[in-house]
């Protein structure tokens, strides 16, 4: 493996991405911009920056804050205010931030919000969350947006209906009366063209682990990569231009024949292509990654690189029709989908990316993702006829990561994908 | 030259050793429960499959002389029954200088030499008893260890003597037992091998006085083969015996697996998980095995594998080692009796008591309360037995169930009372014809895929 790790061009555009915004949210009382607070998985980030607002998410400062080892004492914090040890540990770290000042991960103060924007998809805890930080955040504004689960495995026209009922009369009147803008249409159309543009690069940016080597690794660099569009820039001109460059980049690799970028340089010899499965651990990233390149596998695709969208599955925002389409993207991300429509997608995953394995990390503390997995893979071992592997580890409590049981589960999922290439070949 | 493959199985109690042939036949085990360091254990392990091997390459040799002499097959069974026991008496007596060492330096006066007359009589009374259940009852074939034998009679002398002295008895056996049962002693096969030849002549021709002496030797039908014959036996099989001590058992290659498998000085292709190890070995005995249930000291894992014996998928338990052979060897010690007496102890229950604790450490706090009420031993016992098989069925299930032949292996499916559980709710659950195996070398499943390994990779 080489060495020498090169920052890309687009590297650098992401951090002053987030840098700047970070600027922006900590001179926002300053600037009197208003902050709403909202999550990943159905981020309708395009309205909020209509009203000239800036979003902030509390499970980007959760994970923030298991990578820069801050989250093991919030959340001891969280629980001597009562949390349980069972409670999602997103929700106690960003409490525990609170407790300690909000400071975020670029070392400023995170500005309290003045509207909690509760776009409820595909997790419940959502909501016990933002009921926590009402109570904590007296008088602040909250606008519901429940997302309907795809139970029968579609968007039907009522779901939609429903969606856009709310938005029209519940989200966009809050926004209004917390921004003191009226709703801008057109404005809201503009961003979404930049989305839908957006949206195009990314599953072409994903799609390039068709190619062998993979150029990219989907899951422990896919997480930075979806950074933006996840944490600010739906809609953005910013984001069109950053994903434009990635993509750019990433092609050159193709070209070249390189593999993906690891922490410790560039992958030279890929010898498992996988597919995986639920949140990655934040608080021993980088171990967690290294037991992967080490061992040369690279992941050519990921279910949480789509937490925040699903792409493959032909679904873009149309610009004209606004308000529907914020509803179906809500609707479409990842953990609204019904557990068929998982296994269908990963399933089309694993062979479009000709993976040799699946891997569920399965996160203690999150039932949105947990729910269903042993199903999951269980389905996808009789239907493929491929190896599946399971580990367990948690989001950002450092108390439930295990190297050594992850290790030693890996060595053996690995040389199970060994024997089998020798075995078959023969 | 014929050429032999090695698999060591570094397991968390125990480690094992097999050597097979190029066919995958098993023609040699070794195990070995010190706790020394993964280094001895492999050479006490691997030695002691070679010797094995040298034992069943005699047999291969005269298979068709056995066929037709009996006699024959009679011999050799006591030869190698010999050989345990004179492999035995060398740890014996080191035990024994231990002891003295122990005694000196722990005690003065006159408790020194009250401890010291115990403990000489104590090895007095043991050692013959000893060497009787090896020559009449075949104990080196029964896959007890050095500590589970001494320590069970050792126990039953203590408990003779005055109560006062119960504790300071059982310190010396504490500090003496652990540096002995670490010690790699090195033996010279035929040095050995003579030494129980002799041991054996002297057996049959003192037949008729250790019958009238000793009552509790049973009369076996087959010694009468050897009574007035066997110096003819010995003349003709002398020469085949000392043929088999001289051959060079050649390995041509070797992997490690099991827990201690990183600490092993093989090359990193020549180690392996021991979850594929399990796998292949139970698959190549049992070609139809589909799903793998491994019990070990201390973890359980749920196998599946597919029709070439390839690992699909696994589950093991992790963050608790309830279930596993930890927590038979923790009840164990919480009833004062041995690990090989527990399940047959729970057999004998007549009802099953609820244990619905999930630790091994809460388990005992419910033993006591359960025992304060009036609950009885084997009752209770038979409970724990099943909470320990219920564990293993939910892992079973995370794994996606039982789809065909159902294979059981490690070191707890020795205990008959698991055995029971399992084989009752493997077929509740999956299907009362299913067809359930457990191998009297299921233990040694992991060392077998791990030599299975080292031939497919030479």
């Amino acid at each position: 493996m080489s060495k020498e790790v090169k920052k890309e061009k687009s590297m650098v555009i992401q951090k002053e991405m987030i840098a700047n915004l970070f600027k922006e949210l900590s001179n926002a009382r300053e600037t009197g911009k208003k902050v709403v607070y909202t999550f990943v998985p159905g981020n309708i980030s395009e309205l909020i920056l209509s009203f000239d607002m800036l979003p902030v998410y509390p499970e980007i400062n959760a994970l923030q804050s298991g990578m820069r080892k801050k989250s093991g004492g919030f959340i001891l914090d969280a629980e001597k205010t009562g949390h349980s040890e069972d409670v999602c540990t997103y929700v106690k770290c960003d409490v525990g931030m609170l407790l300690n000042g909000n400071i975020g991960p670029t070392g400023e103060k995170i500005p309290n919000p003045d509207l909690l924007l509760l776009s409820y998809t595909g997790c419940f805890t959502f909501m016990k969350w933002f009921e926590t930080l009402k109570r904590l955040y007296p008088g602040v504004e909250v606008a519901m947006l429940h997302t309907p689960y795809q139970e029968g495995g579609k968007i039907t026209p009522e779901m939609t209906e429903y969606m856009v009922k709310q938005l029209k009369e519940e989200v966009i009147p809050k926004m209004e009366k917390v921004s003191g803008k009226k709703y801008d249409e057109e404005k809201l159309k503009s961003l979404l063209k930049n989305t839908s543009k957006t949206e195009e690069t990314i599953l072409k940016i994903f799609e390039t682990t068709k190619n062998r080597p993979s150029p990219i690794d989907a899951y422990f660099a896919g997480v930075y990569y979806i950074g933006p569009i996840n944490s600010g820039f739906r809609g953005t001109a910013d984001a069109v231009s950053y994903y434009e460059e990635l993509l750019k980049e990433i092609l050159e690799r193709v070209d070249n024949g390189l593999g993906p970028i690891t922490p410790e340089g560039e992958m030279e010899h890929e010898r498992f292509r996988l597919v995986v499965e639920g949140p990655p651990n934040w608080t021993h990233f980088r171990e967690f990654w290294k037991l992967f390149y080490d061992m040369g596998a690279v992941i050519v695709a990921s279910s949480y690189t789509k937490v925040g969208g699903v792409y493959d599955l032909g679904f873009r925002v149309d610009p004209e029709q606004p308000l529907e389409s914020l509803s179906k993207y809500c609707m479409n991300c990842y953990t609204n989908l019904n557990l068929e429509q998982r296994v269908d997608l990963l399933s089309k995953h694993i062979q479009d990316y000709q993976a040799d394995g699946f891997l569920v990390n399965s996160i203690k503390s999150c039932n949105s993702f947990s729910a269903g997995q042993l199903m999951i893979m269980n389905q996808l071992e009789s239907r493929l006829e491929i190896p599946v592997g399971f580990i367990e580890s948690d989001l950002v409590d450092p108390r439930y990561f295990s190297y050594s049981n992850i290790k030693n589960r890996l060595e053996s999922f690995f040389q199970m994908l060994e024997q089998r290439k020798i075995i078959l070949s023969r | 030259m014929e050429k032999y493959y090695l698999g060591i199985d570094l397991g968390s109690t125990t480690s094992k050793a097999v050597i097979i042939n190029d066919e995958d036949k098993i023609i040699g085990r070794g195990i070995t429960n010190t706790r020394a360091n993964y280094t001895v254990a492999t050479e006490i392990a691997r030695l002691d499959a070679i010797y094995n091997a040298r034992f069943t390459l005699l047999k291969n040799k005269l298979k068709e002389d056995i066929k037709n002499q009996p006699e024959y097959r009679k011999y050799i069974e006591d030869l190698e029954a010999a050989f345990q026991f004179l492999q035995f008496k060398r740890r014996l007596d080191r035990l024994v200088v231990q002891f003295k060492d122990v005694i000196e330096q722990t005690f003065k006066n006159e408790q020194k030499n009250k401890i010291e007359n115990f403990v000489k009589s104590i090895v007095n009374t043991i050692s013959p008893e000893i060497r009787s259940e090896f020559l009449f009852g075949n104990l080196g074939s029964k896959n007890q260890f050095f500590r589970d034998i001494v320590s069970e009679k050792y126990n039953k002398e203590v408990g003779k003597i005055d109560i006062k002295f119960f504790e300071p008895l059982m310190l010396v056996y504490d500090k003496s037992i652990t540096p002995v049962e670490n010690e790699l002693t090195e033996f010279n096969f035929g040095e050995l091998i003579n030494q129980s030849m002799e041991l054996l002549n002297d057996k049959y021709a003192n037949l008729d006085n250790t019958f009238s002496e000793n009552s509790s030797i049973k009369f076996d039908s087959e010694l009468n083969l050897l009574k007035g014959n066997y110096k003819k036996v010995y003349d003709t099989l002398k020469e085949h015996i000392q043929f088999v001590s001289n051959i060079d058992i050649h390995i041509a290659n070797m992997v490690g697996t099991g827990y201690g498998r990183a600490l092993l000085p093989f090359p990193e292709k020549s180690i392996k998980s021991e979850i594929l190890c399990h796998a292949f070995g139970a698959h190549a005995i049992f070609p139809n095995t589909r799903t793998v249930l491994d019990i070990g000291g201390q973890d359980t894992k749920a196998i599946q594998v597919d029709r070439y014996g390839l690992v699909t998928s696994f589950h093991m338990n992790d963050r608790c080692a309830a279930g596993c052979g930890r927590y038979l060897g923790y009840i164990a010690d919480e009833f004062s009796i041995s690990l090989s007496e527990l399940g047959p102890l729970a057999l004998e229950a007549e009802n099953e008591v609820n244990i619905c604790s999930t630790c091994t450490v809460f388990a005992a706090a419910e033993i006591r309360e359960l025992t304060n009420v009036g609950q009885k031993r084997s009752d209770i016992l038979a409970g724990l037995h099943k909470s320990i098989v219920m564990r293993a069925m939910s892992l079973i299930s995370r794994s996606g169930g039982v789809r065909n032949e159902f294979t059981f292996t490690g070191g707890v499916s020795r205990n008959p009372a698991v055995v029971k559980y399992v084989t009752e709710l493997v077929r509740k659950n999956y299907g009362q014809d299913l067809t359930i195996n457990i191998h009297s070398d299921s233990i040694f499943m992991g060392a077998l895929g791990g030599a299975m390994f080292a031939r497919l990779s030479n």
